[in-house]
């Protein structure tokens, strides 16, 4: 045997996630030729494995730890004075509560707008919305709703002084009230988008399509039909997705802060502020309702995978009885579209109530409209917003760029190794998304003591965010990498091209306006991030989000608008560009088309 | 002694066990070797064999010999084993002429002596002036051509074509098929023709067999 045979793996590779077929292959000369002896490339999907779990492990260690009292030797007293504070199990249940109910609500909404129109003119409307929606950060959502919706908003000023007869703003707790509804409307708002994201990428995969049709065929009714026949394999690749929503509805900061209670707050907003007290006195305080928190999350996501069981029982036995329900499709089309175009209205009326804010002069109420239009605000804050704005871009962009090679050195990994993810390897894409932020994020906090010059500063928070932005950028590539027709990857080979050269001449180039998507969607997952700025950044960096949230408490909705504004424009610039570049480049290529989205 | 062609020893492929594809011959030069059999038979997978792409899961055994010079243990891009599928393959974000340069080793000249070569050979082929079209713009059998020209441009030792011209209509079938193979005899190429198609067979007018090696 020729010596360069031993540079195969004797067995499978150490990778936990990622197989490689050999292990298990017939004592025979090995099939492809032999690999270079060493390629650090072998080593991405480890590397790959290792950046998105050990952040979260460390974190939860350095979370729990201090919590327990293993660190201080103080025992459970950081437990003791937690359940001193009166607010504990009102924040809790907001948590549960507002969590719970926001996800129940996207999914179904998700669900019944996908069930009611797919196929239909309407949907591809809303195939085309979906983008700008879902570049939305989620803190210029809330801050656009709470414009909205507030006691001197656009929606009161449009019925006053005519339909309520207020001259004044009331005095309503609409914003911000005890019950969590304006948070939980924020996050379906925002939530619905992405769950119908990830719909759209499962639904090639269920053969909805002809299921519906002959489940039609037999006089079911469409949503019923969709019910019994599409939904059941089409939940199985929506789990991942709805219970990353579920943590992030329970767990969110940023939106939290904006649109939810004060008092109190929810935990997640309650264990920040703890987090940010300048005396460091609260910080056990904060580890252990991080704990709770945590527990908090694991119980709602264990109780909703037992429902997830009943009500998959209750649909099989359902299914038998034969019901039609030809007669639900009228109402259900109706309700779906009314739906989508409230909350789509919701976001962009808020978007745009941000916008004109930032331009407004003298807006008293009731009027609808300001009086002039200025722009004083953004020439008074342009040297704030340029500096806030240059550091958002820079994290993004190293955020981005950082996580893209990870990304690509993966997938281009698995293509020239062999190797095959196994179902495994998207949970483990997932963890991030599933652990909640404020669950190990705090445990991470030790890092500031480590980085004291603010350039090292940025870099940590770069890398914080990569945690986040990777499973975004690895899910949005993955599936155009895996199906790019790899007899092109053959054909290059043959005709001499190395692996090098059949990845950057052919492969990258023909897979540009995927790779532009997955960039796009990394900038505006990184632009849209709090919690990991806030506390990794330990209040040195401040990014468009961080002064947006902490702007919301104070009342200047002229310079909240002006950086919820330029919080939106910076990812919405970046998908315009994912969509134009490709079509610009490849004009006169017409195979290239179909590829873009 | 150095034998010209391409020399398959013993070559055996398996597949958890099976053998999927058996060969021992040798191909001599400007020799059109026909493989014939139902689709799953396992004559692509032979093809795979011979170029370097098995995918894993298939083990392979013997040798396969090219001028001398044994591949087997090669990869791809250094065997100088060229190959056609049915579907033309050209690179669809390239054009034309970007597609024969890729074939085009970079040691072939400077710019413009690249340029003159690759105008010379559309030229050759009645594609006169299709340097900068979008390949999706071409039709079938310019396609086909074309993709033959990228394949010969790379200065193959042997060709492989699988299925070639299953894809084109009739009266295209025949044009094209002739184009191949007399490029192919000019080249002084041996080439492995698969096919479940007697036409093509015929048109090789050589050794027709089974993947499994037996004579047909």
């Amino acid at each position: 045997m020729p010596a360069g045979w031993s540079a195969l793996p004797p067995t499978g590779p150490p990778v936990t996630a990622w197989r490689n077929d050999q292990g298990r292959r017939p004592k025979v000369m090995p099939a492809r030729a032999p690999r270079p002896r060493f390629s650090l490339l072998r080593f991405a999907p480890h590397l790959t494995v290792a950046l998105l779990i050990v952040p979260v492990l460390a974190g939860l260690a350095g979370t729990i730890l201090p919590a327990f009292g293993l660190t201080n030797g103080e025992g459970a007293a950081a437990f003791r004075a937690l359940a001193d504070w009166p607010g504990l199990w009102r924040a809790v249940h907001l948590s549960v509560i507002t969590g719970a109910v926001s996800t129940l609500v996207s999914l179904g909404i998700t669900l019944g707008i996908v069930a009611a129109l797919l196929g239909s003119r309407v949907f591809g409307v809303i195939q085309h919305l979906l983008s700008p929606l879902l570049a939305v950060p989620h803190a210029a959502a809330a801050l656009g709703l709470a414009f909205l919706i507030a006691p001197s908003g656009w929606v009161a000023r449009a019925l006053s002084p005519w339909a309520t007869g207020w001259q004044n703003p009331p005095d309503l707790l609409i914003l911000n009230d005890p019950g969590g509804w304006a948070l939980i409307v924020g996050l379906i708002a925002k939530e619905v988008p992405f769950l119908l994201l990830m719909t759209l990428a499962a639904l090639p995969q269920t053969d909805a399509t002809r299921r519906l049709m002959s489940a039609t065929s037999l006089g079911y009714g469409r949503v019923w039909g969709f019910v019994l026949t599409v939904l059941p394999g089409l939940y199985r690749q929506l789990r991942l997705p709805v219970y990353a929503v579920l943590t992030y509805a329970m767990t969110t900061v940023d939106m939290a802060a904006i649109l939810g209670p004060s008092l109190p707050p929810t935990l997640s907003v309650q264990i920040t502020q703890w987090m940010m007290e300048p005396s460091l006195t609260m910080r056990s305080t904060a580890a252990a309702g991080a704990v709770v928190q945590l527990l908090a999350v694991v119980g709602v996501l264990l109780a909703w995978h037992g429902t997830e069981r009943v009500a998959k029982a209750a649909l099989i036995a359902v299914a038998g009885r034969g019901w039609r329900m030809a007669g639900a499709d009228a109402p259900a089309r109706l309700t779906a579209i009314a739906v989508g175009s409230v909350l789509a209205g919701l976001l962009f009326a808020g978007l745009a109530g941000l916008a004109l804010w930032s331009v407004a002069g003298l807006w008293p109420f009731p009027d609808a409209l300001p009086h002039q239009i200025s722009l004083q605000t953004w020439a008074r804050a342009a040297p704030d917003l340029a500096a806030t704005g240059g550091a958002t871009l820079a994290i993004a962009a190293l955020a981005t760029a950082l996580s893209l090679i990870i990304v690509l050195a993966c997938l281009e990994a698995e293509h020239r190794f062999d190797l095959h993810p196994k179902a495994r390897a998207l949970w483990l894409l997932y963890v991030p998304l599933l652990v909640p932020q404020i669950a190990f994020l705090p445990g991470l906090q030790m890092l500031n003591l480590w980085i004291a010059a603010p350039g090292l500063a940025l870099w940590a928070v770069a890398l914080a965010h990569v945690v986040f932005v990777l499973p975004y950028v690895f899910l949005s590539l993955g599936g155009p990498y895996r199906q790019w027709d790899a007899r092109q990857a053959l054909i290059g080979a043959a005709l001499g091209a190395s692996p090098a050269r059949v990845f950057w001449c052919l492969r990258l180039p023909m897979l540009m306006p995927a790779v532009l998507t997955a960039t796009a969607l990394g900038l505006s997952v990184s632009v849209a991030q709090y919690l990991p700025t806030l506390l990794i950044g330990g209040g040195r960096i401040e990014t468009l989000t961080t002064q947006a949230v902490a702007l919301s408490s104070g009342g200047n909705r002229r310079i909240i608008g002006a950086y919820g504004l330029l919080q939106m424009l910076g990812p919405a610039a970046g998908f315009a560009l994912a969509i134009a570049l490709p079509r610009l480049i490849y004009a006169n290529r017409r195979g290239m088309r179909q590829a873009s989205l | 002694m150095t034998q010209t062609g391409l020399d398959l020893r013993d070559l055996r492929v398996t597949h958890l066990g099976t053998q999927i594809a058996a060969l021992n011959t040798r191909i001599a030069p400007a020799e059109v070797l026909v493989v014939m059999g139902p689709s799953g038979s396992g004559k692509s997978t032979l093809l795979s064999a011979i170029i370097g792409s098995l995918p894993a899961g298939f083990g392979v055994s013997g040798q396969i010999v090219l001028n001398g010079r044994d591949v087997s243990h090669l990869p791809t891009a250094r065997r100088r084993i060229g190959i056609l599928f049915q579907d033309d393959v050209l690179f669809a974000h390239l054009s034309v002429g970007q597609n024969l340069g890729f074939g085009l080793p970079a040691d072939a000249g400077n710019k413009a002596q690249r340029r003159e070569i690759i105008d010379q050979a559309l030229a050759d082929a009645d594609l006169a002036g299709f340097a900068n079209r979008d390949p999706a713009t071409l039709s079938g059998g310019q396609r086909a051509r074309a993709a033959l020209l990228r394949t010969l441009l790379a200065q193959p030792a042997a060709l492989l074509l699988d299925e070639p011209f299953s894809r084109l209509d009739l009266g295209l079938r025949h044009h094209i098929r002739q184009f191949v193979l007399d490029r192919a005899r000019s080249h002084r190429l041996p080439v492995i023709l698969v096919t479940h198609d007697p036409g093509d067979a015929e048109a090789a007018g050589g050794r027709i067999i089974g993947p499994d090696g037996s004579a047909l």
